[in-house]
């Protein structure tokens, strides 16, 4: 681009344009920041040089579950040297709740602990070991109240956050009273430790407004920046948040990044100091909350041939002490409570109980994977309840044709493309004789067992609240033809900056190293919604894209008035502008319109058309699109410990036209292995005080490198574009293949039923630990000495 | 004073705060914030450098959690960070196969996976993939799924030419002679310090002068006291520049395991006669982890989940304690009294580990119990070392971790077993008695019912394995 650079002659210009540009859209584009992640240069907010006079911040925990607090003295912290402030609730000047829509979240506890690990305090010092014993150091005194620990404790009591919730089409009472067949039962299902290798953190430095710049590791920077606006009672145009990369955010990172940034801005305020706050791996497993468990019960009536007729189910999900973003997460879990099958009249209802813990919060899927399982335990059931394979009962029960298009909420499957995905996996996958393989396995080892099963996902992509369909973008071009890019969206290692400035490449005809993708900044592009939902790409996409588009139509406008030709005649291809018979390259195109006075700056914006929803009524169209996908899991597990394998995992996604395939696959492997984590291995435990024991690593087992499936083969769907108009008609990738982790719940299930001749289903909660596998295990060899008295396979010398 | 290369420049410290981290020394004192915090408790591989210790003419380079390691163990040595690999714009092929595999994504745990990366290829330069496993189990990754990662490791070197550390290897090689540890060194911040001995006799000494010291050998579980639990540490002394306390030997009766030997060093002698020691040991932590970890701290720990204890009863290993001149030799299983609470005298310290060889007869089996494969602790650990002869079982030793607040032998089911013909009856009664034995708690790694479960079905799937040796009976042979 550069003028220093040899000029091309016209042929090789001419030859340059007949290529397709190779950074484009539909390319597997490298990571932006790769190379800076594997030297250590790419900078996250603990890595900010730090200032002569920063402040370090520690927040002391709660050590109860619920109880009043009668006294807080913070006088002994300040007998430590280099102690600057020790704050209190009394101590912020603006508002004191931080609550993301309700209130419920107190930056700091006024009067009433609500759960073990809440931030009582907060010490800033010119270190943070100083900080800390400072903190450790004040009096705090509790007068002990009753907490409620268990869901079903919660739920027993009506003690919610906010009300339940129902959808409802048909009369399920009466398919249930006249189904041929009917079970019921419930189910728990684990919470998920978000995990992100980078802990909460934010580092904020006083300007001389008396405003703010935030750096956050938050998915949401504009509510980061109004909350610090709030807690400071300052307006929000006083506030700026900066948030170049998070190291991982799954949800984690949506509202409950903003506490870290509030404190760390009334200690700025206060002091007039920088001040950071980083949450030490513990005090973040402590403090933040979660997915949500649920508790899950169902009632389910059914054919002769195992097609679903009625069907009532009651979600309950534990939502920690306060409403965060409840309401919503449990709305899609009922959302998702069809998956992908038609439910026949159905009554599902979402309870919203409220514990004695961290406030459960967004994690990928959005409640949506506790709704989704909940088909998957049913329609094995039933399978084993009529003796026939898992995967025949849930082909039949798929959504289909017109009258059995449309959900329990009322929105129509346009674009189901699972029956086709099943039969292309079960083909691919070889499902058939691998289960004959596994019959015969099973039949001739006595301790090993092997399970297989496929499952498929749908899952709705759009904020249910629909007015959070929107997004921002910022399009700069400088003379040099190099291309400044911003958008609303938060990277936090999902390639989303990837894919824009892809976009914008595409758009342009540039090559994806001309574009600069800086840092989310609410100076920039404001007014944002968090980067979740799976939305960053197709929102922040469409908003650059507009923006690209925008600068672009002023330059053709420019060149066909120019160079008196008209607008079709102006054509960007490959770095270079073709104007009729005129070529140049894009840069010299750009000084060209620059010295003819044209804007080379734009915004773009972007709403989701289409979709709309009415919670009173229930009904609406809630979701843009599905996206689809779905996995056949093998396993293998040891009838004498619990202890299992993930052997092989297939996979097939829907990704529409994809952006960047290989962004595209990194998401749909890293969700299906966070998936499997979250219902194998990752199980959080509390103690009967409330305090969760699994607080760090050494306790909380998130996937390690051999927890990856030994043959693990990912494909995504080709030439399968989005039907609706989506940019360049990708879908959403960031949570649905999550969703798939649920099929090696299912093997599991599938190879401890074949203890059981499988004839029915055995009893496990997730996660499933190998603890609760063995006990399920004997469950089943219970039943089976019951049904069978003869020993099965036996051992002798 | 310590001395160490921070890559190729050398550093020498005085006064410096003896209980400050690697890490800490890495991203507040030297502005090398490349190196990552992600638990600073040596479970996700977040912080892992690389250092390069003298062997010979050449240089070893280990892997290893710079949030457990004092800044005292670096004496002598290359410390290497993700910084130190990048020539000029020119990735190092480690970093490159993770650019060009896609193996990034938030990055975060990325600069200690390239680390990782990096010392595998420098001790095996076409690694297959288990090797890949063993060397990336502790680094944990959240985004990925791992599959690019095992991709990257696996090409890292195909077609790549020698890079910046072994065309510098000669002059690296002298630099670090002339920092040798030959004499004691030591670090203190004015209140706190840590001495590092080079002989047997000179850490006697301070023992004697310093008898609350804190002996650091790997650090892995002392250096939590200080990242977790926040407790400063007056006075410590780190033997790992004892190479008299490293050594391993071998003769026709025993291995001899000096107590600084690290749990890395032991494998290969242990897993020669022992093939299921070695795999314990693949599953001990993690390779960081056991690259700094040694077999004496494993043991003086007195952790009743240590992994290494009931290996070596169910062995009938001895201990060899020393204070001053003063040496005695007592049985392992002797050393453990109460939770916490050992054998150990005020000045004393273990000198090493002796081992019996394999005999004919026996056979051990070791079974860890964890809710992850990989570097978890157990849950249970069971150990079993039978002598069977024509179909009698001449002697039985057995311990479990994880089962009492120390590791413990389960003598009833021993007395079972012993004398008792080798049949599946006999097991159903060592089940019954094994009941006797323990009395379990319940934690958040398993119930009190879940571990007595697991215990007697581990005597099953002993004699399963003996008797059926077709039969499968361990999920981990599936890799």
């Amino acid at each position: 681009m550069s003028d220093h650079k040899k000029k091309a002659s016209y042929e090789e210009m001419l030859e340059l344009t007949k290529q397709d540009l190779n950074t484009g859209v539909g390319r597997s584009v490298k990571h932006e920041s790769a190379a800076k992640q594997v030297s250590g240069e790419a900078i996250y907010v603990d890595d900010r040089l730090e200032f002569p006079n920063q402040l370090h911040i520690y927040a002391r925990m709660s050590e109860k579950a619920h109880a009043r607090i009668t006294r807080i003295d913070t006088s002994p912290c300040y007998e430590f040297p280099g102690v600057a402030i020790a704050i209190t609730a009394e101590d912020i000047p603006g508002i004191k709740d931080i609550g993301a829509l309700k209130p419920g979240d107190p930056l700091l506890v006024e009067d009433r602990v609500e759960y073990y690990g809440q931030p009582l305090l907060a010490v800033a010092a010119n270190d943070h070991e100083t900080a800390r014993k400072a903190a450790m150091a004040a009096i705090v005194e509790y007068e002990e109240l009753e907490p409620v620990l268990s869901v079903e404790q919660a739920l027993r009591n009506n003690h919610f956050v906010s009300d339940p919730h129902t959808h409802q089409r048909g009369d399920s009472a009466a398919a249930l009273a006249s189904a041929q067949h009917r079970i019921s039962g419930s189910v728990h299902i684990g919470g998920q430790e978000h995990f992100y290798l980078e802990t909460q953190i934010s580092s904020v430095v006083p300007t001389e407004d008396g405003g703010m710049i935030v750096y956050s590791s938050t998915q949401n920077p504009t509510e980061v920046q109004k909350l610090v606006a709030e807690v400071l009672d300052i307006p929000f145009n006083k506030v700026q948040i900066d948030m170049r990369r998070m190291g991982g955010g799954f949800g984690g990172k949506e509202t409950q990044a903003a506490g870290p940034a509030c404190i760390a801005a009334v200690v700025a305020k206060l002091t007039g100091r920088p001040a950071k706050m980083r949450l030490p791996r513990m005090e973040d497993m402590m403090m933040t909350g979660k997915r949500h468990p649920f508790f899950n019960q169902y009632d389910v009536g059914f054919d002769d041939n195992g097609m679903i007729t009625g069907c009532e189910m009651k979600l309950a999900g534990n939502c920690g002490n306060s409403p965060d973003l409840s309401d919503s997460i449990v709305d899609r879990a009922m959302f998702h409570s069809d998956n992908s099958y038609y439910l026949g009249d159905a009554t599902i209802t979402g309870y919203r109980c409220k514990t004695n813990t961290a406030s459960n919060t967004a994690y990928r899927g959005f409640g949506g994977p506790q709704g989704l399982i909940m088909p998957e335990i049913i329609l094995d059931e039933i399978a084993r309840t009529l003796g026939k394979d898992p995967l025949e009962v849930r082909k039949l029960n798929l959504y289909g044709d017109e009258g059995r298009d449309t959900t329990h909420y009322y929105q129509k499957v346009e674009d189901n493309v699972l029956p086709e995905m099943l039969a292309d996996l079960e083909q691919s996958s070889d499902y058939h004789q691998r289960r004959r393989e596994i019959k015969a396995y099973n039949a001739s080892s006595p301790f090993l067992k092997k399970g297989l099963a496929l499952t498929p996902v749908k899952f709705g992509i759009s904020f249910t609240a629909t007015f959070l369909n929107q997004a921002g973008a910022l399009i700069h071009i400088y003379t040099d033809g190099s291309i400044h890019l911003n958008h609303g969206g938060t990277e936090m290692g999902q390639g989303l900056n990837t894919k824009v400035a892809q976009i914008v490449a595409e758009e342009f005809q540039v090559d994806f190293n001309n574009i600069q993708i800086t840092a989310t900044n609410t100076e920039k592009v404001p007014n944002t919604s968090p980067t979740a939902a799976s939305s960053g790409a197709d929102l922040n996409g469409k908003a650059a894209q507009n923006a690209a588009r925008t600068i672009k139509q002023r330059l053709v406008e420019f060149a066909a008035r120019h160079f008196n030709v008209t607008e079709e005649d102006v054509e960007f291809h490959n770095n270079h502008v073709l104007i009729r018979d005129q070529l140049m390259p894009f840069a010299d195109f750009i000084q060209l319109a620059y010295f003819n006075q044209i804007s080379l700056s734009s915004t773009g914006f972007y709403r989701t058309p289409k979709i709309f929803y009415d919670r009173e009524k229930a009904r609406g169209r809630p979701f843009y699109y599905f996206a689809y996908g779905a996995a056949c899991s093998e396993v293998v597990i040891d009838t004498l410990t619990g202890e299992y394998k993930i052997l092989r995992v297939d996979i097939l996604h829907d990704v529409g036209a994809s952006l960047n395939p290989a962004i595209d696959i990194g998401q749909v492997e890293g969700a299906f292995v966070q998936g499997a984590g979250w219902l194998t291995t990752e199980e959080l435990v509390w103690n009967d005080q409330g305090r969760l024991m699994t607080s760090g690593p050494a306790g909380y087992k998130i996937p390690a490198i051999t927890d990856m499936p030994i043959d693990f083969r990912v494909r995504l769907v080709e030439n399968r574009k989005n039907r609706e108009d989506t940019v360049f008609h990708s879908k959403a990738v960031g949570e649905p293949p999550f969703m798939l982790g649920i099929s090696v719940f299912c093997a599991i299930k599938d190879a401890i039923a074949s203890i059981g001749d499988y004839r029915s289903s055995p009893a496990l909660d997730a996660p499933a630990t190998p603890e609760r596998v063995l006990w399920a295990v004997q469950d089943m060899q219970q039943r089976q000495t019951q049904h069978n008295p003869a020993p099965a396979a036996e051992i002798t010398t | 004073m310590i001395r160490f290369l921070l890559n190729r420049e050398l550093r020498v410290e005085q006064q410096l705060d003896p209980n400050m981290t690697v890490l800490n020394y890495l991203r507040s004192e030297s502005g090398r914030t490349g190196t990552k915090e992600g638990c600073a408790s040596g479970d996700c591989g977040a912080c892992t450098v690389v250092v390069g210790e003298l062997d010979g003419d050449r240089i070893r380079y280990k892997s290893l959690n710079s949030c457990l390691t004092f800044v005292s163990a670096l004496n002598g040595k290359q410390l290497i960070t993700v910084e130190d690999l990048k020539q000029g714009s020119a990735l190092h092929p480690a970093q490159q196969a993770m650019v060009d595999c896609h193996g990034s994504q938030c990055g975060f745990c990325t600069p200690g996976i390239v680390m990782s990366m990096f010392a595998l290829g420098k001790n095996i330069t076409h690694p297959d993939k288990e090797e890949i496993n063993e060397a990336l189990a502790g680094n944990l990754c959240r985004c990925t799924g791992y599959r690019p990662i095992i991709e990257a490791a696996a090409k890292m070197y195909v077609d790549a030419t020698p890079d910046s550390f072994s065309t510098e290897q000669d002059a690296t090689v002298a630099r670090l002679r002339e920092i040798q540890p030959t004499q004691q060194a030591e670090l203190s911040d004015g209140t706190k310090r840590s001495f590092n001995p080079t002989t047997v006799a000179e850490l006697s000494n301070l023992l004697e002068q310093y008898p609350d010291a804190r002996l650091l050998a790997g650090g892995t579980d002392l250096a939590l006291e200080v990242t977790q639990f926040h407790r400063a540490i007056e006075t410590l002394i780190y033997i790992g520049d004892i190479a008299g306390l490293k050594q391993i030997s071998v003769s026709d009766e025993q291995i001899e395991l000096g107590a600084g030997a690290s749990l890395s060093s032991c494998y290969h002698v242990l897993n020669n006669d022992y093939p299921d020691f070695g795999a314990l040991l693949h599953r001990f932590a993690s390779l960081q982890i056991r690259n700094q970890g040694t077999l004496g701290g494993n043991i003086g720990n007195a952790s009743p989940i240590g992994d290494s204890p009931p290996a070596l009863i169910a062995l009938d290993a001895k201990l060899v304690l020393r204070k001053g001149n003063a040496v005695r030799t007592i049985d392992l299983q002797d050393y453990f009294i109460d939770y916490k609470v050992t054998d150990q005298q005020p000045g004393e310290f273990i000198e090493k580990v002796i081992v019996p060889r394999a005999a004919d007869n026996g056979v051990f089996r070791s079974y860890k119990i964890s809710k992850r494969i990989d570097d978890d602790i157990s849950a249970v650990l069971g150990c079993f070392n039978l002598k069977i002869s024509n179909g009698i079982i001449e002697s039985a030793r057995i311990a479990f971790g994880g089962m009492a607040a120390i590791p413990k032998r389960a003598s009833l089911c021993e007395q079972a077993l012993t004398g008792a013909p080798w049949t599946m009856a006999t097991i159903e009664q060592a089940k019954q008695a094994l009941q006797q034995d323990f009395s379990p708690i319940s934690d958040f790694r398993a119930s009190k019912e879940y571990r007595m479960q697991v215990a007697g079905n581990m005597l099953t799937r002993y004699f399963v394995e003996i008797e059926s040796p077709e039969v499968e009976t361990r999920v981990t042979a599936y890799v």
